[in-house]
């Protein structure tokens, strides 16, 4: 078991290089950086001694790949690639435009994200299983049918409808909860409610159609036929033995996201200004801060990696079949 | 000899009118082959399916007639030489001149006649009063609208449904006629048949989709020659225009995505199941790192440093619509970059799976190449994969359009699509009085699409998944297992709705 996690671990490092390579091209070799840096300071009015105050503030004024200029193993050291790689894996991001520290930011906002994520994962979790099992209790009968069409209706409709019609009907015709902003400690509750609700609902309709396909699918195999042969009554099947068995399909698909909760979203975190890692992305986009969304975008792949380790050992857990060697 | 308009291909044009050519091949392919014919019976024999199909064939039509481009003669007699307008417009924008045309100086509401903020206007007698002032353009040819509004909008209303029910009477008149006539039957039997659901393929489900959508258009039309139907927007253009203009693009991107990945994904899945070894080792690396980065955040990336990339090198395009385009032609470009690798992954895993089979084995006992058994043996064996693949990712696309838009890295601000109209539009909601008009329409076209999509995608995946088993006890039409959905091969457009919805 051991043995097999390390291996995983070291399989990863390659990986972990071949996105730090594909961010490394998307923003410094496809653009250079002073064609970043004349998009930053615009185009029109710029000197060069701009562009290269601009580019030694971030430490881009030097060759990408490979410098001419030193001596033995700094020819590779010395440049734009390494340097940047190098810190990346030392989780030092650099600083954005602002001047703040990318890693300190992603540390405080991490846990408002996770404040949003975490519930909406769990309640949706718990919700769409429900729902997959009343509807697969009930199947080919009226009640399944209405909850697919329910589903794919609710799948169809964009994830902006849910979160601007919510905080209109919630929030500024009942006045509930306040429509956006967040709170320090307990006092971040109310400002939570909505975008929970929200987030839950949201997710519904994919999910629940998901999980009933697969207890479904469950259904269909010939230890449940064995099951109600035995006499035993259609809930002791379904809930003794297809809820467990489905539930390895289930939880294995639910592992490998959570990690990457930590990472927030981003739409509902801008809408409901919570100051977490989506709504910093967003604001890294909009205003072209090309150093934190490449910060952004080695952590997301980091943790979608470590999803993936989770999920191999959870498998194990659930289900004794599975030995990793 | 000079024309009234000078013909503009856009990118994206050229790669729709090729996509509609492969359509069409296909379409002529599978007609002479029995054994392809057979599944698409089958989503011809799903009511639900037809139904969307209909709804779908009116969207694809507003956007192919989108889709035709053209830069209009600018009127200038003193010049022997012709000038042509920079602006590009599209046979669409000729159809629906008087909306795109009849500008308002700002907000109204839907059917209005009045604008929806007062003004101060200045009486003859030199006073001043503030209050709603007419609309140039919207219930103009009111005298008193406060009184005749009502009564002209139902009228109107009511005339252009009837004529719509009239052709649709028309249209169920030539069909039953023209079934009659292939079968050899009676004119009334078959219209009764047509009724009853009787027919090979549900055309009375089809019939009620196209009576709903042919009233609706009806009305639609003869209202929207005297008033703005969905009302209008900040700069006072019309909202039902500007969403008619939006399907185009929420088309182009579910369609053209699909068409930029899907040699990516066949090649090298293909390729990685075939020759297996190092060919495989390679191909399954580049697949992994790609899909480990989060859609939403690579598609970012991409996008951001197309905007840069752009702006340095104007020399690309030539019209604003141009660079709109080529923007809309990047965006796909990167969408289907980030998004093949799922599919990839399916390949892969199928045609290892068929390599090992005797038929296979048999053609290289023969000496056959690789190259023809790939394209003889393999990949018309995994073409259904493909097929599903692109009818589930399309209404995904579309939804992640709304939502890239949004994040700021979708089509370009000066594209009308669902996500720029979203995007305007969502700060209206905190206006006093709210402005909802703009919102609500970019919504239920959105919805009408993706749910109409959704549901022709589900008949396909039922029609040609062999894994789709009926339920063995009984009326089992509702049970089915579904593929595709693993968490693990989730395409890029599910991710991107994901880490949109937490």
């Amino acid at each position: 078991m051991l043995n097999y996690i390390i291996r995983r671990i070291l399989y990863a490092i390659p990986i972990l290089i071949g996105v730090n390579l594909i961010t490394f091209t998307l923003f410094f070799v496809v653009n250079t950086p002073d064609d970043m840096a004349r998009m930053q300071l615009g185009i029109k009015r710029v000197t060069p001694e701009a562009i290269e105050k601009w580019k030694h503030e971030r430490g881009y004024d030097k060759p990408l790949m490979f410098n001419d200029s030193e001596e033995g193993a700094a020819k590779f050291t010395r440049t734009i690639f390494f340097e940047k790689s190098a810190a990346m894996f030392a989780f030092d991001f650099g600083r954005a435009d602002d001047g703040r520290d990318i890693a300190h930011e992603i540390k405080t906002r991490m846990l408002p994200s996770l404040a949003i994520a975490l519930p909406v994962f769990l309640l949706g979790l718990v919700a769409y299983i429900t729902f997959a099992l009343v509807m697969a209790f009930f199947r080919a009968t009226y009640v399944d049918f209405w909850g697919v069409v329910l589903c794919v209706a609710l799948m169809s409709i964009s994830s902006l409808f849910y979160i601007i019609g919510g905080q209109f009907l919630i929030s500024k015709l009942w006045h509930l909860v306040p429509i956006s902003g967040y709170g320090s400690g307990l006092d971040a509750g109310k400002f939570l409610v909505l975008p929970v609700i929200i987030g839950v609902i949201s997710g519904a309709g994919a999910s629940t159609r998901w999980y009933r396909t697969i207890f479904l699918e469950e259904m269909s195999k010939d230890y449940v036929r064995t099951a109600r042969a035995k006499g035993l009554p259609e809930s002791i099947v379904l809930f003794r033995h297809v809820l467990r068995n489905a539930m390895i399909p289930i939880l294995t698909g639910a592992v490998v996201v959570i990690p990457l909760l930590f990472l927030g979203s981003l739409i509902a975190e801008s809408f409901f200004g919570i100051p977490g890692l989506g709504s910093y992305t967003i604001d890294a986009i909009n205003s072209q801060d090309f150093a934190v969304v490449r910060a952004m975008v080695f952590l997301g792949s980091l943790l979608y990696i470590i999803g993936l380790i989770l999920t191999d050992i959870s498998y194990t857990l659930v289900d004794p079949r599975i030995r990793l060697e | 000899m000079s024309m009234l308009f000078k013909p503009v291909i856009l990118w994206t044009d050229a790669l729709i009118y090729l996509l509609v050519m492969v359509v069409l091949a296909f379409v002529w392919y599978v007609r002479r082959n029995e054994h392809m014919l057979a599944p698409w019976r089958r989503v011809g024999h799903s009511a639900s399916g037809m139904a969307a199909l209909t709804v779908l064939v009116f969207f694809i039509a507003i956007g192919l007639l989108d889709t035709v481009h053209f830069r209009p003669a600018v009127e200038n007699s003193g010049n022997s030489e012709k000038v042509y307008s920079v602006e590009v417009l599209s046979l669409l924008d000729v159809i629906a001149e008087p909306l795109r045309t009849r500008v308002e100086k700002t907000y109204s509401a839907p059917f209005a006649a009045h604008l929806y903020a007062r003004e101060t206007i200045e009486l003859p007698d030199g006073g001043q009063i503030r209050e709603f002032p007419r609309l140039q353009f919207g219930g103009a040819h009111l005298q008193n609208p406060a009184a005749q509004l009502a009564a002209d909008v139902t009228w109107r209303a009511a005339a252009g449904a009837g004529l719509g029910v009239l052709v649709w009477c028309v249209l169920v008149v030539l069909l039953s006629a023209l079934l009659a006539r292939r079968d050899n039957e009676r004119f009334l039997p078959t219209l009764s048949a047509i009724r009853r659901g009787a027919t090979e393929i549900p055309w009375n489900a089809v019939l009620v989709t196209l009576v709903l959508i042919l009233s609706l258009l009806g009305a639609a039309l003869a209202l929207s020659t005297h008033y703005h139907i969905f009302g209008t927007d900040k700069v006072g253009q019309d909202v039902f225009y500007q969403s008619l203009k939006s399907i185009r693009t929420g088309l182009v991107i579910g369609t053209l995505t699909t068409l930029m990945m899907l040699p990516f994904a066949l090649l090298l899945g293909i390729m990685a199941g075939y020759f297996r070894g190092w060919v495989d080792d390679v191909i399954q690396y580049i697949y992994t790192t790609l899909s480990s980065i989060p859609g939403v955040l690579l598609i970012a990336a991409a996008v951001l440093m197309m905007q840069v990339y752009m702006e340095t090198h104007p020399e690309l395009f030539d019209t604003i619509a141009a660079r709109a385009d080529l923007r809309l032609l990047f965006l796909c470009i990167i969408l289907g970059v980030t998004s093949w690798t799922g599919l990839c992954r399916l390949l892969r895993g199928e045609t290892l799976k068929l390599r090992e089979m005797e038929y296979i084995q048999a053609a290289h006992a023969f000496g056959v190449s690789h190259w023809r058994i790939i394209s003889r043996h393999i990949l018309p064996n995994v073409m259904h994969i493909v097929l599903i693949a692109t009818v589930m990712d399309f209404s995904g696309l579309v939804l992640a359009e709304a939502v890239l838009s949004y994040v700021g890295v979708g089509v370009d601000p000066s594209m009308i699509s669902f996500g720029t109209m979203i995007n305007a539009a969502r700060l209206e909601m905190a206006r006093e009085p709210m402005v909802w008009w703009a919102l609500l329409s970019a919504f239920s076209f959105m919805f009408t699409l993706v749910l109409s999509a959704n549901l022709f995608a589900d008949a396909v995946q039922d029609a040609f998944d062999p894994r789709v088993r009926t339920w063995p006890l009984k009326a089992g039409k509702l049970q089915r297992t579904g593929r595709g959905e693993d968490p693990e091969t989730k395409p890029v457009a599910a991710a991107v709705k994901d880490s949109s919805s937490p």
